[in-house]
């Protein structure tokens, strides 16, 4: 049968699109929760007092106090802006950046830490504490993430983030306590990722098992290896598992601006690492010939192969590669943080760094911000812990959680994976 | 450049997908590779551009023999070739994918030279008259430029030779005559084009040269002076006849009744459906034709009751059928077969025999007392694949393995299965070879000559010519109106666009 040729103009294509309002839906709910609660919950009349730098400083910058109710309310008054504005762009089939969520969890938070530090006379919120913690904490789940982001950008899903910081942390305590040096553990600490990251390849690409299935039992695989030698070998010989800290490297000058200088440049390697890591792997996924092949790979694994690129190698190394970054990660809980390592100490920041990525829309420095917004979110919590919240610690303990939660559910129902993501490649 | 095919052989297991063929493709020609679906033209190519492995025979270019071991040997030997289905990546833009696997890289760091890859496109765009924006997202471009964008990649890479596997499969009339005239300005340039297809019209507005293959074997060469019907016998291994058999119709009374049907997308709020209002008799077909997109899927989904209607009503031989379930209008008597086959009429991974029953596996005699008949089932399934003449290993071979045409006759064998008042067919033929099209067309008939009620979709108007007793013309969502059989294609044509019966005529 032929076709026939008619001089009918064709219809434009358009395909239907709906108004995904969910998200903003999401937000404005909270942000009003926020304004009652924090905003007119707070007592009027009382303050709240910041300190910003300390007198260690390169030069002292007082302390400021604010109205506790206004300052509660102007913070939710933001977060409900930006709900506006989400739904705005909504309206306009626009998707909003990362910063969104990450300005609006922060407006959200410093609301409730307003209304907790109200009428304490006594404590003040050490503002440059509470953000060089929440940078200290974010370092294992922006690792964790960005070993998502190699992984899953290629089409591999890695859910064994989990067990690559824990191995990383593991072995980076066992080889910096035998060699006497933290940054022996530094160097250590990928390779028991990458090892990791190359067991999910090989299952995924070769034997072409569910992705997800492997990193799960992966998980637990490094769960029972790592405890099963802290109860025998480390226990044996305690010279093996001993607590080691990296030198913090003030960066000379940077370090002495107030504020952003003891948080940002004030650190120790592994953070300055990071900065590197983030960086490069932004410019490298988005502009080089590598990433540029290996997010073929994971869009239309197929056109790829057609066009002269070998698929399944390029899984292999990212996900050893991402796996890497992960094991690395795993040396914040043991050399970075001067502790000797315990069971399962990374305690599900595996899971939190995959929402991270997540939220970060698979992207590098995405990542970074999504990571940042929770890492925040858990020094808020260590600090309001330390004021005396009448919060129940409990309920304290699970605000990274539930930022989590609402950041993977509300936010990102337009963001989208790669498309061949947990599809093994068979010719 | 001169390319040859040399007595190439493939085989699967025990099946010979490529039995010892050989030909030979000129510099500046057009060579037409015809034959069925499933005749081995797409595995030929796919061993020449290196995805498989042949299992006997030689490649030679320039009368040196080549051994291609990926398709990156084929490109960089000068091979390119568009796939039936895009290998293109949809988030990247038009500059990214045509630069993927052979990146230019520009600074100290290395980094994509996108200026270059635009600029590359632009030329190659330019010298074909092709309007291709190298920044724009491939995904929001409409198939036709998709497909231009896969002529660029591959031309991009100074291809010689340029395969196009089935590259009308998924054009719009318009868009086949507009890859048509590219086709030619290729040959023109000095490129060997391997049009892979099994429309007859295309191979006659083109070719060269014609090669047919039938399972696996070249049967014949031919000439484009060829007539319709000998290329059809050729390819098919028997005598087609390319109008179908029809007595007249002998409608009886109106079985379907649409009164003001109208349809609203939810999400948009675009009225898809503005009130249409026809009717059908038994032992009558309708046509709809219209180009695709004026509300056709629309108007037979919402008769079956798949999408919601705003207003309107359906009555099937007297008793109203809106607002009830799509069980319900199953077993008032409604057969459908969808447009879309392989997501909406099959279930792939399912077996023909189950597929067979997709509709029926929960009352007798497939189902007793709540447990599902095997041998019921397997009997049922015997028999319609020999009554359908579905070509299939089995009956518990899987139907997403068939190729389209016996995948539809599955359908249809299906859907014919429950006593019919109603058989609604939207593009039934789209996509099937000559001798499959031949067979259902004839299923259609004989539905009708049985007092079924029968609405024909199809964006073909050659289909439309075929079985029509009514032509219902759509436009932008309304019935612009309804003319007789032998109502000339200009008509047609000028109703498709929106005119109205007595403006066109």
């Amino acid at each position: 049968m032929s076709a026939s040729t008619l001089d009918a103009p064709a219809t434009p294509e358009t395909a239907p699109r709906s108004k995904d309002w969910r998200a903003s839906i999401a937000l404005g709910v909270i942000a009003l929760i926020s304004l009652v609660v924090f905003g007119f919950g707070s007592a009027s009349g009382a303050d709240t007092t910041f300190v910003v730098a300390r007198s260690t400083d390169f030069f002292e910058v007082p302390g400021f106090t604010l109205p506790s109710q206004l300052a509660a309310i102007l913070l939710s008054v933001v977060g409900l802006a930006l709900a506006g504005y989400t739904a705005f762009q909504a309206n306009q089939f626009r998707k909003v950046g990362i910063w969104v969520p990450v300005v609006y969890g922060i407006a959200i938070m410093g609301a409730l830490l307003t209304w907790a530090g109200a009428g304490r006379d006594a404590t003040s919120i050490q503002l440059t504490g509470l953000l060089t913690s929440s940078l200290f904490l974010a370092v294992p789940l922006v690792f964790g993430s960005l070993a998502g982001t190699l992984c899953e950008r290629s089409g591999i899903i890695n859910i064994a983030i989990e067990g690559q910081l824990l191995a990383g942390a593991f072995l980076a305590a066992l080889v910096g306590s035998a060699v006497g040096n933290a940054y022996a553990g530094l160097i250590a600490a990928p390779i028991a990722g990458a090892l990791v990251g190359l067991l999910l390849a090989i299952f995924a690409t070769k034997y072409w098992v569910n992705q997800i299935v492997v990193g799960v039992v992966l998980n637990v695989l490094v769960v029972g290896l790592t405890s099963f030698f802290f109860s025998t070998v480390m226990s044996d010989n305690p010279d093996l598992n001993r607590p080691l800290g990296l030198a913090s490297l003030p960066i000379p000058g940077l370090s002495g601006i107030p504020v952003i200088g003891p948080v940002l440049f004030n650190q120790n390697l592994l953070v300055y690492i990071l900065y590197v890591v983030v960086i490069v792997l932004q410019i490298m996924l988005f502009r080089s010939r590598w990433g540029l092949r290996v997010r073929a790979v994971g869009e239309h694994p197929k056109a790829a192969d057609t066009v002269g690129i070998k698929v399944n190698r390029t899984r292999v190394r990212n996900t050893v590669l991402g796996g890497a970054v992960a094991g690395l990660g795993g040396a914040f809980f043991t050399v970075a943080s001067g502790l000797a390592f315990g069971k399962e100490m990374t305690a599900g920041k595996g899971y939190i760094a995959l929402a991270a990525m997540i939220l970060g829309r698979w992207s590098p420095k995405g990542a970074l911000a999504a990571a940042l917004l929770f890492g925040f979110a858990d020094a808020l919590r260590v600090q309001l812990g330390i004021i005396g919240s009448s919060i129940p610690s409990q309920f304290l303990a699970m605000t990274p959680y539930l930022a989590t939660i609402f950041a993977v559910a509300g936010l990102v129902g337009h963001s989208r994976p790669p498309a061949a993501e947990g599809i093994p490649y068979k010719k | 450049m001169k390319l040859e095919l040399r007595e190439i052989t493939k085989r699967f297991g025990d099946f010979t997908a490529n039995d010892a063929i050989s030909i030979v493709v000129e510099s500046g020609t057009v060579h037409a590779l015809l034959g069925e679906n499933g005749a081995g033209k797409s595995t030929l190519m796919n061993v020449l551009f290196g995805l498989y492995d042949p299992d006997g025979g030689e490649i030679l270019l320039d009368d040196q023999p080549v051994e291609f071991t990926g398709p990156g040997d084929a490109m960089a030997a000068g091979i390119g070739m568009v796939h039936q289905h895009f290998m293109l990546v949809h988030p990247f833009t038009v500059a990214e994918n045509v630069m993927l696997g052979h990146e230019d890289v520009v600074g100290p760091a290395k980094l994509l030279d996108l200026e270059a890859a635009r600029a590359r496109v632009r030329e190659i765009s330019h010298r074909f008259g092709f309007n291709v924006d190298p920044d724009a997202v491939v995904e929001d471009l409409s198939v036709g430029a998709q497909q231009r964008v896969e002529i660029i990649k591959a031309l991009s890479r100074d291809a010689e030779v340029l395969i196009l596997d089935e590259p009308t499969a998924v054009l719009t009339p318009q868009e086949t005559d507009e890859l048509l005239s590219i086709v030619k300005d290729l040959r023109d340039s000095g490129t060997a084009v391997v049009l892979i297809t099994h429309k007859l019209r295309e191979v006659k507005a083109v070719a060269d040269t014609i090669t047919v293959i039938r399972r696996g074997k070249v049967v014949g060469t031919a000439e484009p002076t060829a007539s319709q019907e000998e290329l059809a016998s050729l390819m098919v291994g028997r005598d087609v006849s390319m109008t179908v058999d029809k007595g007249p119709a002998d409608p009886g009374e109106a079985m379907l009744v649409v009164e003001d049907l109208t349809v609203v997308d939810d999400a948009t709020q675009v009225t898809q459906l503005d009130r249409v209002s026809f009717d059908v008799r038994g032992g009558e077909i309708l046509a709809i034709a219209g180009v695709q997109g004026n509300g056709q899927t629309e108007l037979a989904e919402a008769i079956l009751g798949v999408v919601p209607t705003a207003a309107g009503t359906v009555r099937l031989d007297g008793e109203t059928v809106t607002g009830r379930s799509i069980r319900q209008a199953l077993d008032a008597g409604i057969g459908f077969v969808p447009e879309d086959r392989t997501t909406d009429g099959i279930v792939a991974e399912f077996t023909n025999a189950n597929n067979l029953i997709l509709d029926l596996y929960d009352r007798a005699p497939f189902s007793k007392a709540g447990a599902i008949s095997p041998s019921v089932v397997r009997e049922n399934a015997q028999k319609q694949v020999e009554r359908f003449d579905v070509r299939t290993t089995g009956i518990d071979a899987l139907t997403g393995s068939l190729s389209g045409g016996n995948q539809q006759k599955v359908v249809l064998a299906r859907e014919l299965t429950r006593e019919l008042k109603l058989l609604i067919a939207s593009q039934p033929t789209r996509g099937l070879d000559v001798g499959s099209i031949e067979f259902v067309h004839k299923r259609i008939i004989e539905e009708r000559d049985k007092g079924v009620a029968c609405i024909i979709i199809s964006s073909e108007l050659d289909e439309v010519y075929a079985l029509a007793d009514r032509i219902a013309v759509m436009y932008h969502g309304r019935i612009v109106g309804i003319v007789p059989p032998d109502t000339d294609r200009d008509t047609l044509g000028l109703m498709m666009a929106g005119a109205h019966e007595e403006e066109a005529a």
